[in-house]
């Protein structure tokens, strides 16, 4: 099984390249659900041992972020009618690099920060870079759904670094995160679908109004 | 005395508030629950005490913060009846729900011991007052909830991250518990409790609204209804402060003082400067409430960085902070309910037309800007004692300009607004008991604490600030 969670953690990378590259909206959400589903797989991966702790944080990870939130979301764009993302403020190739840059960077992070006792040498350096593409996409994209997905991916960094405790903190504590993120995402859903109706466009730009 | 039940029952009120049809029996919800909510807390003062190993316990720093919340909810909750009453209730259903399911979340903040469980009950204070915000359904709600929503979300992710980091720092003890943690300081490991420190200044420091993490702030107390605007500038605040302060202790404990309290004093400075930069030609009351909000979160972190007796006059400062909040942002309150807005232009004449408000809103304005004889100049005194005692003059003389300035920006428009003539005068109205009693027991007890602080109080504050200072070398 030595192998399996570093195919899992470069799997992550690849989703993270996938939601900075593509245009379309629904394939972003895609993204995030194939995601979801690598971090579900990665506590197995890592504590191979079938105890009901890992196996149930798994299966509340699925549950969330592989099935409830993509539906959501999904609903959320047909409902408003949007398909892509239009104008970034950074174009996709290089945003691209950016992502590039944010591995690398790491990486280097990484090596200097003295991790004890880590189950993988990949664990925190991908999950930095995942935060790292998260902010990205947060502070680069107009569409406030392409915004969401970055919440989304910003968290699911957060949930890879966790995974290196996940011996030390307790299991109730990581379901009432789990819980908050579903419902932060889902309230943040519905803005967007308020935001629809309200400005006929996903388009956070036009939210300009309140300003000194 | 049990902790469990003082976070149950308003959360179990929030969900018997959604199911309930008839708005008296939820108004009685909504009231009762805060009182008996604040008879519990009440008693704890009697026996505070921590179990070794608890998740859930009460210290003194927590008690006060927890105590605060409370008595503002109170005042909240009677307020939000007349509220209700003036206001269609569209939202009424999901209006008393958000506000109780907020009191829980609080409560959960103020007694966790746990700084995960702490993180979640943040997060959850976040989103139950997020549908409250977007009260009014319009596109100007709404781009402040966006706000409110996204800007909260990613500075709570990122003090997520620092809870991690503080996990990793950690090598005895049990996870994460603040006892544990502080007990075991030194043996924390430092790169990691220093990058710890960061995430988590950071993500509270945005919820507290200390600039430049502040952009959420103006726009969210300035749609949002004006109480709920006052539990967050009072309740909430408070809440993301014991974050704050918690981190702190652990910090300094492990004997970092010196690399936490120039991040915490040069927060303090910034908040103060862009507070009273875009206080000057502020045309909204609630938007310039919103700005003294940021200055006086700029002052804890002040207080807290300076050491000595700084961390005294800090946790005096969120004393008085929370509830003279409540006072201005009621009486701010009762001038949109009569005037339909909050922009200086249009609400003018108040004391003529309003004159319980008018009044209250005069003296609100005197005691936020910390004038002699309200409870906020001491704290502010206090402040900028250890600043001089310290040696950090410098600091000293810009704050007391920068607090000139403020004072300046708000009484300009609190002034007019209060006394200028009105355009088209209206009758002076009855004021409803319910709308102007609260806010005035409120702004009797910041003037009690400007006068002298009851004993007790004296030692609760001195006790919650022994473990924020530097102990001696």
């Amino acid at each position: 099984m030595t192998g399996l969670h570093e195919l899992l953690l470069l799997c992550v990378v690849l989703t993270n390249f996938w939601v900075l590259g593509t245009t379309r909206l629904s394939s972003t959400i895609r993204a995030t659900a194939i995601q979801g589903m690598l971090l579900a797989l990665l506590p197995i991966a890592l504590h191979p041992s079938w105890s009901a702790h890992t196996l149930g944080l798994a299966g509340g990870t699925f549950l969330v972020k592989t099935v409830i939130l993509p539906s959501f979301l999904a609903w959320a764009i047909r409902e408003a009618a949007v398909r892509r993302e239009i104008e970034p403020l950074i174009g996709y190739s290089a945003s691209l690099a950016l992502g590039a840059a944010a591995v690398a960077l790491s990486f280097g992070i990484a090596q200097r920060i003295p991790l004890p006792e880590s189950d993988s040498t990949l664990l925190i350096p991908v999950a930095l870079s995942t935060v790292m593409v998260g902010l990205l996409v947060l502070t680069t994209r107009n569409k406030a759904l392409s915004q969401v997905v970055g919440y989304l991916v910003l968290e699911n960094g957060i949930f890879v670094f966790g995974l290196s405790q996940v011996e030390r903190v307790p299991f109730l504590v990581e379901l009432g995160v789990l819980l908050d993120i579903f419902v932060g995402i889902f309230i943040m859903g519905i803005v967007v679908f308020h935001i629809n109706r309200a400005f006929d466009s996903l388009d956070s730009t036009r939210l300009t109004e309140l300003k000194d | 005395m049990q902790l469990l039940p003082l976070i149950l029952l308003p959360a179990v009120a929030s969900g018997a508030a959604y199911l309930v049809r008839s708005v008296r029996l939820r108004s009685t919800i909504l009231v009762g629950t805060a009182a008996v909510h604040l008879g519990l807390v009440a008693r704890l003062w009697g026996e505070p005490g921590i179990a070794p190993g608890a998740w859930l316990a009460i210290d003194p720093l927590g008690l006060l913060v927890l105590s605060l919340v409370s008595v503002l909810f109170l005042v909240v909750a009677v307020y939000a009846v007349g509220f209700l009453r003036r206001e269609p209730p569209r939202g009424g259903r999901v209006f008393v729900t958000g506000l109780l399911g907020f009191l829980a979340a609080a409560t959960l903040v103020a007694v966790s011991h746990h700084l995960a469980l702490l993180w979640v009950g943040m997060e959850t204070t976040t989103l139950s007052l997020a549908p409250l915000v977007y009260h009014r359904h319009d596109r100007r709600s709404l781009e402040a909830v966006w706000k409110y929503l996204l800007l909260s979300s990613v500075g709570i992710a990122l003090a997520l991250l620092g809870t991690f980091f503080l996990a990793a720092a950690q090598t005895w003890g049990h996870p994460l518990l603040l006892e544990d943690l502080v007990a075991g300081a030194t043996s924390l490991h430092p790169s990691l409790l220093r990058t710890a420190f960061i995430f988590l200044l950071v993500g509270y420091g945005t919820k507290m609204g200390l600039a430049p993490l502040h952009a959420w702030k103006p726009d969210t107390y300035g749609e949002a209804p004006s109480l709920v605007a006052g539990l967050m500038a009072g309740g909430l605040t408070s809440c993301a402060f014991l974050g704050v302060a918690r981190i702190t202790e652990v910090t300094i404990a492990a004997g970092l003082a010196t690399f936490v309290q120039p991040l915490l004093l040069a927060f303090g400075v910034v908040s103060l400067v862009v507070a009273a930069a875009f206080m000057i030609g502020q045309g909204d009351l609630k938007r310039l409430l919103a700005y003294s909000s940021v200055e006086h979160m700029g002052l804890l972190v002040l207080g807290l960085g300076l050491g000595g007796v700084g961390p005294y006059g800090t946790v005096l400062h969120l004393v008085n902070n929370a509830l003279t909040k409540g006072v201005v942002f009621l009486a701010v309150g009762n001038v949109v309910l009569a005037t339909g807005s909050a922009s200086a232009d249009q609400a003018k004449g108040i004391l003529r037309r309003l004159p319980v408000s008018g009044v209250l809103l005069l003296l609100g304005l005197f005691a936020v800007t910390g004038s002699p004889p309200f409870g906020l100049f001491l704290s502010e005194f206090t402040i900028l004692n250890a600043a001089l005692a310290q040696g950090h003059t410098w600091i000293a003389l810009v704050v007391v300009a920068l607090l000139a300035i403020i004072f300046v920006g708000m009484a300009s428009v609190v002034l007019e607004v209060v006394y200028a003539p009105a355009d088209n005068p209206a009758p002076a109205v009855r004021e409803s008991l319910l709308l102007v009693g609260g806010p005035a027991l409120l702004l009797a007890a910041v003037l009690v604490l400007g006068l002298y602080v009851p004993v007790p109080l004296h030692a609760m504050i001195a006790a919650a600030a022994q473990g924020l200072g530097v102990a001696a070398p």
